[in-house]
This record gives C-alpha cells, structure tokens and sequence, in this order.
C-alpha cells in the first residue's frame, strides 16, 4: 500500500499497459472474458484517482505526488511526473471516461483483444500527457496517443462509406475510414512539427527538458539566440505551439479533421476523442503556452480569441447544417471547445485579474463538462446506430413512442449539451462568458450567435430523431427499434448524474480548479 | 421552521415530484397525478405560510427575508446565491402558488383520467376516444385517457419548480436558471403531442424565439455581474451602485452603463414575454394542451418576463433612453396584438394574442413608470387570464364531447364558429367564462381588471404621457370588444353545430379550479382600489402600499382625476356593448366583417421572418459554413497537400530516385564496373610470365614513387 502511495502517479500511469500486455497472454476467441478484465482493469486507474483526489490538498501550492525516474539522462530527461487541481481535474476525466467507452464497447464483436488493449494503450497515453512536468515526456506520451486511435479508427471504425477527396489536382475515392484516420494522423502529427522543434530547441537552450525550471527562466529569457532577436523566436516559438495545440482543441480553421475522424471513429473511439483527446489541446495551452508565453499570449490575445468565436460560431452552423447525426455531434465539440479557448484567450490578455480567473475558471470547468455531455452524446448516437445501421437524420423520426428511455436520456444530454441552466454547461458557459466579457468585449458578443446557434442544432437533432410522425419502418418486424438496454443505460448513468450535480452544486470541482488557476496565473 | 429554510422549500416538491414520476411511478397514471398535485399542494402551503409571514412583517421592504450560501469559488471571492421575500415576492409568490395548484388540479380532469385507454391512441398524439358497449350493448364514443398522462405530470413539475425557482431568487442567475427551465419545459410541453408536425414546429419556435431574447440578457447578466461584482438584487440596487452604473459608458449607442443592462436584460423579456418583434412563438404554442397554455401564458412563463422587467426597475429606470423603449414596445404591442385578436377564430388563438396584448400592457405600464400599476395588472391578469385559458380549454373538452358523440372529425372543435349556446349546456363554464372575459375587459368597479387597467391608464394620464394613453386607451376598447366577440359567439345565441348542441360540462376536477380562479378574479380588485378614488378617501390601497415599499423610494400616490376613469369606463362599456350588438347577427365566418386578411395573417410576420432570417440561417449553415468554408475552402486546402506530397514523391521517384540513383548512380556504377571488367578481360591471359611481367613493371613504379616521396620527404 505503501508502496504504490509512493508511487501513486506512475501505477495510475501504467497500469492499463500492464493490464494490456497481460491481456496479450490471454485466448484471443474468450470476448467475454476479455471484455471484462479490460473493462476490470480500466477501474483500477479510476478507484486510484477517486483516492488521489481525496489524497489532494488544493491549496497546496506546485505539484504534489511528485515523483522522478530517470528515463533519457544524456539529454537530462526524466519521467517526472506531478499533479495540481489542472491535472487532476482532467485525469479524473480520463480515468472516468475510459471505463465507460470499455463498458460501452461491449458490442465490438471483431478482434475483441487487441481493440480492448489498443484502448488501454490509449488512457496511459492520454494520461501521461496530464501527469508530465518533464516537455520531453509531454511529447512523447502527445504522439503515443496518436497511434492507437489511428488503429481504432482505421480499423474498427465505420465499414461503410467513401470519401471523395477534391483539390485541384482533380479527385478521387477512398474508404470513408481510412480517410478519416489519415486525415487525423498526418494532421495531428503535422502540427505537432513544431511543437517539436520548439520543445528542442527549449532542450538544447536550458539543458534540460523540466517544465518548472523552464517556465521559470524562459519567460524572462532576453539574450539574442543564434543571433535572431529573442522577440522573433518567441514569437515563432510560441506559434509553433499553440498551432500543434489548436489543432487537437480543434480551433478554426485546424478543425475539418474532427468531422471525420469523430464520424468514423467506432462509438467508444468517439467518446473518447471527444471527451478526453480534444482536450489535451486545451490543456497544452493552459500548461505549456500560457506559463512559457506570457508576453506573447497577451499580445496575441485577440487573434486566438478571433478564432475561438470564428470556432464557436461556424462550428455552430456547421452543425446545424448537417445531415448526418453523428457529424451534427461532431461539430458540437468544435462550438463547445471553441468557448474553452475563448477563455483561455481572455485570461491571456490580462492574467492575475479576477476577470481572468473566471474565465480560466469557466475554460477548465467546460473541458470536464464538455468530456462528460460529448461522451454521453457520441454514445446516444451509437447506440441507435448500432440498431438502425444509419445516422442519416431523414431516415428517423417520431422514434420516441418506440423507445421512451432513450428518448428521455437524449433529451437529458442534448440539454446539457445546449447548455441549459441547472445542468453543468451552463455553470462553464457562464463563466467563461462573464470572465471575457469585460476583457474581450466583442469576440464575447458575436460568440453569443453561436450560443443561438446551439439551441437551433439540438433541437434539430431531437426533432429529427425523437419527435414528428412516427416512421413506420421501424415500428414493425425485423426492424423494429429496441429499447436502450440495461448495459447502455449503466454508460449513462454516471454521465447523467455528474452533468446533473455540477449543474446544481459545482463548487466541490470548481473550488479545486479555482484555486488551481489562482496559483498557475 | 424559520421562514428561510421554508421558502427554500418551497420549489423542491415540484422538483421531486418530477423525478419521482420519469424515475419510478410513470406507468401508474394515479400514483403520478398524486404526486404531482401533492407536491402542487405542499409548494402551495409552504407559500401561503410564506406570504402571510411576509405579511406580518412591518417594513418587509427593507427587512425582507433573505437567506444565501456559497456557490461559484470565482478567484478570492465567491459567488453567492439564495432565497430573498420582500413584498413584491410576496405578492407573486401567492398568485403563482394559487395558479399552479389550479393548473395541476384542472389537467387531471383535461387528461381524462378515470376514461379507458383509446382505440389507436398512441404515445405523442391526442387522444381519439374510446368505444364502450354499455348494458344495453349500445356502442359509444367516449373521451379517451391521455397516453402519456405521468410524463404530463412530470413535466408540469419541473415547470413549477422552475417559476418558483425564479420568485424566490435573490439574484439573477438562479433567477435565469428558473427562467430557462421553464423554457424548456414549454418546449416539452407544447411539443407535447410532438407526433403532430405542428406541435414539433410550434416547441421549437417557441424554443428557438425565447433564446434570442435569453443569450441578450445571459450577455447583460454577464456585464452587470463584470461591473457591480454581484448579481444579488439588494446589493446591486444600492444607491452607490446605481450611481456607479450609470457612471460607466460601454461606448454604444449613447447609453450608459445601466440603461445598456437594462436593455439587455429587456430583450430577455421581450421574448418570454412575447412582445413585439418576438411574439411570434406565443400563438403557435396553443398547440400543446390546455393547461400548458394556462401555465405558460397566463401564470407563469409570461409572466416570468414581466416579473423580471418589474424586478429591475430601479437599474431600468436609470436611464431614459431604456425605459422609452419599454415605453414603445409595450404600448405598441398592446394595441398591435388587440387588433390580430379580432380576426381570430380558434378560441385559444383570441386569447393568446390577448395575452400579448395585455403584457404590453404592463410592460408599457413599467416604461412610464407606474411600477405598482404593472404589478398589480400582472397578478390581476394571471388570475383571469388563467381562468380564461382553462375555461376555454373546458369549452374545447365540451365541444370534443360533441364531436365524438357525432362522430363528425371535421368539426374543429376549438373554432368559434362551430360553438354558439354553449351556456345551457355548459353552465359552469359559461359563468366562469363571463366573469374573466369581463374582467379583461375592464367591467366597471366590479372586477379585478378594471381596477388594474384603470391604474395604468391614470398613470399614464397623470405623467403627461398623452400617446401611451391613447394608444392603451384604444388597446383597451379593442379588449373588450373582441372579448365580447368571444363570449358571444362561443355561449350565446343557438348552437350552430350538432357537436355544439351534444357539448357537455366538464368533470369537477375542471371546474372547481375555474370557480376558485374566478373569485380571485373579482376579489383580487378590491386590494388595489385606490385611496383617492372618486376623492372618497376611503382605505390606502393595500397593494400600492405593500408592493410599494419594494422600492427604496415609496412611489407617490397619484391624485384622482376624472378623465381617465370616464375613458376606462367608455372603452369598456362601449367595447363590450358593441361586440355584443354586432356578434349576435353574425353566424358564421364569413359574415364577420373583421376576417380581414392582413389581420387573420398576423401581419405576415412568419411569412417575413421565414425569409428574412430562416432561410438565409439554412443557408449560412448547410451550403457557407458548411459546403463552401469547410468541404471547399479548407479542405481543399488541405486536400491540397496530398496530392501535392504524393505529387513531390512521384517527382522524386521519377526523376531522382528512378533517374540518377537507379539509372545513373546504381546502374551506372555497375555499368561503369562491368565496362571496366570488359576492359581489363584481355589482361587475363592465365599466362604465368605475362603477370610476372606486369608484377615487376608495377613493383618497380611503385618502387620509384616511394622513393621519390619518401626521399622528399626525408
């Protein structure tokens, strides 16, 4: 017991790679047995968090459960791993989350193994990138996320489908997956160049790769480097990461990925692409951009908050445009993230103010908020896609006499999606709304159409799913609609009841983020 | 128990009676429906305790009951919220309570509970009615029991918990919790029978329509919270503070900082209450049932905007250029809405655009000022408003009555013109009818409306406000005309269809809450008749004196002036007079001289704002955002790289790695090798003394430049 206190931060790190590769050792055809020892092994990680969180001291200042282990000495590299309110609050997202899409991956009948363990590859990559105090190690666990969704995509994603792919050169047809899968890969990756060359040369600079040192000495770093002014290469510095972070949020214009990759993506890949992958993104500017750029995120406060509203607002319409259900969900996260960088802007601009507080407030509030009611609509969308095999929205309608459970669960959800008071987008929203207000006065004005705009997309959802006459096609015969099942209602449950609490009573997350933010900036 | 911890109560029963009935009793439709009016009842007591405490307290307004906690950490500082009672709370508190129990009782009867389950009837749809065989194996149409009858239940209970959420806040942002709760549950509710492609349009425009107003004012909610630091209403309405807002200039449109919240917060009124240019969802939204039409439009939600509005006044009144606008947009709806009301003939729809109507009334009431008149006409209106949408909702049962007796389904059962004579047939409802028609038409002395109608009016007269009067004044006469209308076509005269001659009254369940409502709708007058009425110097008017003392300023009493009670008292009479001289000839629709086009098409604002703002939003979304920005724009872009990478790759393959490497540096290589092998084949004569020869001829070379480099070296 000791032993893993001691070790806290790495066995959460570590353990579903153990469990993994354990699984590797296990009989490939047993799919019920694999099923639960990973879904088993998932819980490990959260029960661990849920005690890290009670073993937490929110007014402590710097990072606590720290611990170090040598990993690339010759370029002073380590596995430092730490904890504050930030990282807490999105491990616990993590480790919750994953459990649920494994629950909700129940249905996945082909190559069970080695989807249940890419998965688990996949929360130590994610999570690694919450712990790590150490740049090296950020990026590295940043691009080893990358890999097992490639294959979850790739292979597990939706079999039907192509993609016409149109540019100037002419055009032609590709697997609508394979699209999707590339597109994430190859764009993530591309973006993240530069993260690399910047965190390098960060590396040959101070001699080490310690997020706490750097960010103490970089920020008021003036010698000339390689004999370009330090103004300059800040400047391209800090460009060169936030585009890697701006594409995972994703932020307009970087975000036509996400559409597809979510579309395709298997439910629980969705999940948790929507609920935890896009906010690395955030977190990347919250830790890394914000405390190493001070002077640059203040300067180029307005042109991110220009493209946090051009994302809150087109990822809107786009929405509203849709067809397609799942896609419609998709660009939700463009609207609803879009509001997280909105925040995050307008703390840029005048950090230590209590404006800015509110908003960083409201801008990690809505990452948490956002993984709870994304996930919980990706899955709604799975689960009647799994029964239908479409997500055309024409193809539904009036399905709610048929399943009353599920069309209860969806109108639950969509609301918290749209933000409705009493449920906990509306606590982010207006936070972070009221935190820009004052700083960024008109980026927060026009972001209110696209606040607009989210009422006129869920409803859309609901009214093409669940309401008007009923379609016959599925009342009747092999078609016929069943309701949400036991198990599916189990995924919910625990989304539904956390949207709910923090709805009513957020204080227990938000003080631990708040007091957080007040120490970071 | 302290009044505190009681009025904290009192929105939980509603709360818990929803999840009581989605989570467990919803299959059993009595077990539902005693949940709900139970929690109805508790929510209820809890307010009469509430109100009549509040009244005991001398000075409420300034010692008001209050009661907060911590709720949003927001750096050093926290966010707090709560409960407060102060008079105006008090007085809303107890119409609200009053009107809701009412509302839960009347939809057990509206629902048809204890009726067997319908033929076809299915979930999302009204119910058809049910065949029976009685004794003598005679079939018969009856009316059929809701199949969704628990759902109605629920929902109505999170609508309560949402209006008395909103009457019992101290600030603003539980207030807007409560606020957009209850939008959601009149999207639920009047997309209720959502199978209906009218019923789902109606939800979301209603929905959709609310929400512009409600991100102006979460935009003015933000600012007033980022100048003042606190959303608390006792705290922001301190003189200091006042001061400070209107000192502060947000550089738009010449407004101060106060007059800027003001009109935000506003447009949040404008469109939950209806007012012109966002009245359009009300009509459409009679198609949920009945009672909903009650709770939204008389009792709660509606008024919500009006409260709202009421409750900001010291922050609106600041600046001049807000409360004109108030001013205009009340006035104008008030007159604009009365003159759509003639021409309708669904007798809901009549009272729907009333309803805008008569909102514009208080809000044009608060626009010049007269705070205690626009308070007093909100409660005086939900009564009867209230009684009027139920009492109609009682004449379309009676009429669904005849309509499955006949048989005939064509025979909309809720046109006017298809009613006539209902009074002997429906006694209850018809006196019940008459007593809130005539009260929104402002009858003389006796009812609740007039004495309302009367004070906003001799406001507006008594601050020089000569168009208000007028236009209201006019407003007012059109009332009481097409509220004659109304009650002339529907009750009196002869039935003019068989279904009208087979109407029935309605069970007790339905017409007790119509008997209740319509003593109030007298009753409720009297507290407010004024002291110097008629210059009688009879008692101070109780409302003037306990709504007033909301106010850090008591609002002066105005003196009596004959003019304006000689005009309430015209436009009344005369209205109600020659509604019924002129209705009685009229038979049917097309007699009616009033069906004019422009006036039945509501102005054609649906059909403008269809094009102006609907379809260039379909536009904006599905062909710009989506098809152009994002599948052209950026992914071409992208799209770009591709084929371009692809493109370098080829190049490079075709022309280097093909070209030079292969072709030039490895074939060439090995060409150059082979050439040179062909070259020197002839050397290998397999000869021993030809290669002693050349071994010699090299030994010595290389003998000769060793020697020679090493000896210069040396």
């Amino acid at each position: 017991m000791n032993f893993i206190y001691e070790h806290l931060l790495l066995v959460i790190l570590f353990f579903p790679t153990l469990a993994a590769l354990v699984m590797l050792f296990l009989p490939a055809g047993e799919n019920k047995l694999l099923r639960w020892f990973a879904f088993g092994a998932s819980l490990v990680p959260f029960i661990l968090s849920v005690w890290l969180w009670t073993q937490f001291d929110p007014n402590a200042v710097g990072y606590q459960f720290e611990a170090q282990y040598p990993w690339y000495q010759a370029l002073n590299s380590s596995l430092h791993l730490g904890m504050d309110g930030l990282s807490l609050t999105m491990v616990m997202l993590t480790t919750l989350l994953t459990p649920i899409a494994l629950l909700a991956s129940f249905s996945i009948n082909d190559r069970v193994k080695g989807y249940m363990m890419l998965f688990l590859f996949l929360e130590t990559g994610m999570l690694g990138v919450f712990m790590a105090v150490d740049l090296l190690i950020f990026f590295v666990f940043w691009e080893v996320g990358l890999v097992p969704m490639y294959f979850l995509i790739n292979q597990w994603g939706s079999p039907k489908g192509e993609r016409e792919v149109r540019s100037i050169f002419g055009k032609f047809t590709m697997s609508a997956r394979n699209y999707a899968s590339l597109k994430f890969m190859i764009y993530t990756m591309g973006g993240s160049l530069g993260l690399l060359l910047a965190v390098q040369m960060l590396g040959v600079l101070f001699g080490n790769y310690d997020l706490q040192y750097i960010t103490a000495n970089w920020s008021n770093y003036s010698k000339d480097l390689m004999g370009i002014s330090v103004s300059t290469v800040k400047t391209v510095a800090f460009w060169a990461f936030v585009i890697a972070f701006a594409v995972k949020v994703p932020l307009w214009p970087f975000h036509t990925w996400l559409p597809d990759a979510h579309t395709e993506a298997p439910t629980a890949g969705s999940m948790i692409l929507a609920g935890v992958l896009l906010k690395l993104g955030a977190y990347g500017f919250l830790r890394l951009v914000l405390p190493l750029y001070p002077a640059e995120a203040k300067y180029f406060a307005g042109a991110l908050a220009f493209l946090a509203t051009a994302a809150i607002v087109f990822g809107a319409f786009a929405s509203f445009g849709q067809t397609d259900f799942k896609r419609l969900v998709a660009y939700s996260s463009v609207n609803h993230m879009g509001f997280v960088v909105l925040g995050i802007a307008a703390a840029a601009s005048a950090v230590g103010t209590q404006d800015a507080t509110i908003a960083l407030n409201g801008a990690v509030l809505q990452m948490f908020n956002h993984g709870l009611s994304a996930a919980g609509m990706f899955f709604l969308v799975g689960v009647i896609y799994e029964r239908t095999h479409t997500r055309n929205l024409d193809d539904f309608g009036g399905l709610f006499p048929l399943v009353p459970v599920y069309g209860g669960i969806l109108i639950f959800t969509s609301m918290a999606s749209l933000g409705l008071p009493g449920l906990n987008g509306f606590i982010s929203e207006f936070l972070v709304v009221r935190g820009s207000l004052p700083l960024l006065p008109v980026y927060t004005a026009i972001s209110m159409l696209g606040l607009l705009m989210t009422g006129a997309y869920i409803l859309k959802g609901i009214k093409q799913v669940l309401h008007g006459p009923l379609n016959e096609h599925w009342a009747h015969g092999e078609h016929k609609l069943t309701e949400i099942n036991t198990r599916e209602i189990l995924v919910m449950a625990p989304l539904m009841v956390l949207i709910l609490v923090i709805g009513l009573w957020p204080a227990w997350i938000l003080d631990v983020i708040n007091k957080a933010m007040m120490m970071l900036f | 128990m302290t009044t505190e911890t009681l009025i904290w109560l009192i929105p939980l029963p509603p709360a818990l009676a929803f999840f009581l009935i989605v989570l467990f009793t919803n299959k059993n439709k009595a077990l539902s429906h005693s949940v709900g009016v139970g929690a109805a009842v508790l929510s209820w007591l809890a307010s009469m305790v509430v109100f009549f405490r509040a009244l005991g307290v001398e000075h409420l307004g300034e010692h008001p009951f209050v009661s907060s906690v911590n709720w949003l950490p927001t750096g050093d500082t926290w966010f707090k919220i709560g409960v407060a009672i102060d008079p105006l709370g008090a007085a809303v508190l107890f119409f609200v309570s009053i009107t809701i129990f009412m509302i839960f009782l009347y939809s057990v009867g509206y629902h048809n509970f204890g009726q067997p389950k319908g033929d076809h009837d299915r979930a999302g749809l009204p119910p058809h009615g049910a065949t029976v065989t009685d004794e003598q194996g005679h079939k018969h149409t009856v009316p059929s029991v809701e199949p969704m009858y628990s759902r109605f239940f629920a929902f109505l209970g999170l609508f309560a918990f949402g209006m008395y959420t909103l009457v019992v806040s101290d600030n603003l942002l539980t207030m807007f919790v409560g606020w957009e709760i209850m939008g959601l549950c009149s999207y639920l509710l009047i997309g209720f029978w959502y199978g209906k492609p009218s019923a789902r349009a109606a939800a979301i425009k209603a929905f959709m329509t609310t929400r512009i107003g409600d991100v102006f004012m979460l935009l003015g909610i933000a600012f007033l919270y980022s100048a003042t630091g606190t959303l608390t209403f006792r705290e922001i309405f301190t003189e200091e503070m006042l001061q400070h807002l209107v000192s502060i200039d947000p550089h738009f449109l010449g407004l101060t900082g106060a007059g800027l919240i003001g009109l935000l917060l506003f447009i949040g009124t404008v469109g939950k209450s209806a007012q012109w240019p966002l009245h359009v969802w009300l009509p459409d939204a009679m198609e949920g049932p009945t009672p909903v039409s009650a709770m939204i439009h008389a009792a709660t939600m509606v008024s919500a905007g009006v409260y709202a509005v009421i409750r900001m006044f010291p922050l609106l009144s600041l600046d001049h250029n807000t409360m004109t606008v108030v001013a205009f947009i009340g006035t104008f709806t008030a007159i604009f809405a009365a003159t759509i009301a003639v021409a309708q003939n669904d007798i809901k729809r009549v009272l729907a655009y009333s309803t805008i109507s008569q909102l514009g009334f208080m809000i044009a009431a608060l626009g010049i000022g007269a705070y205690v008149a626009a308070a007093f006409h909100l409660i005086t209106h939900a009564f009867f408003k209230a009684l009027l949408f139920l009492g109609s909702g009682s004449v379309i049962h009676g009429m669904e009555h005849g309509v499955l007796h006949t048989g005939n389904h064509s025979v909309d059962p809720q046109d006017m013109f298809n009613m006539g004579g209902l009074r002997k047939k429906m006694p209850i409802t018809f006196w019940t009818f008459l007593i809130g028609g005539f009260a929104l038409s402002g009858f003389p002395l006796l009812t609740a409306g007039f004495w309302s109608k009367d004070e906003i009016l001799a406001d507006a007269w008594a601050n020089g406000h000569l168009v208000v009067f007028v236009t209201l004044a006019l407003a007012a006469f059109m009332t009481a005309f097409y509220t004659m209308r109304q009650i002339t076509l529907t009750f009196l005269g002869e039935p003019r269809t068989k279904e009208a001659e087979h109407a029935q009254e309605t069970p007790w369940t339905m017409t007790v809450p119509l008997m209740v409502l319509s003593v109030f709708a007298i009753g409720y007058g009297w507290v407010g008749i004024p002291e110097n009425f008629l210059n009688l110097q009879l008692a101070p008017s109780w409302f003037h004196e306990f709504v007033g003392g909301t106010l850090a300023e008591h609002p002066e009493v105005i003196p009596f002036n004959p003019i304006p009670l000689i005009v309430s008292l015209v436009v009344a009479l005369g209205g109600l007079l020659l509604g019924w001289l002129y209705y009685r000839n009229v038979n049917s629709a097309k007699e009616d001289f009033f069906q004019i086009p422009l006036l039945k098409n509501k102005y054609y604002f649906d059909e403008a704002y269809q094009v102006v703002f609907i379809k260039p939003v379909i536009w904006l979304s599905e062909v710009f955002t989506y098809k152009w920005l994002d599948q052209g724009l950026i992914d071409g872009i992208l799209h770009f790289f591709g084929p371009a990478t692809g493109g370098i790759g080829g190049f490079i393959r075709q022309y280097i790695d093909l070209k030079v490497i292969n072709e030039f540096i490895g074939d060439g290589l090995a060409a150059v090798t082979q050439e040179t092998g062909r070259t020197l084949r002839p050397i290998q004569t397999g000869r021993i003394q030809q290669y002693m020869m050349l071994s010699l001829v090299i030994l010595a070379v290389v003998g000769a430049l060793l020697y020679f480099m090493l000896g210069a070296g040396l």
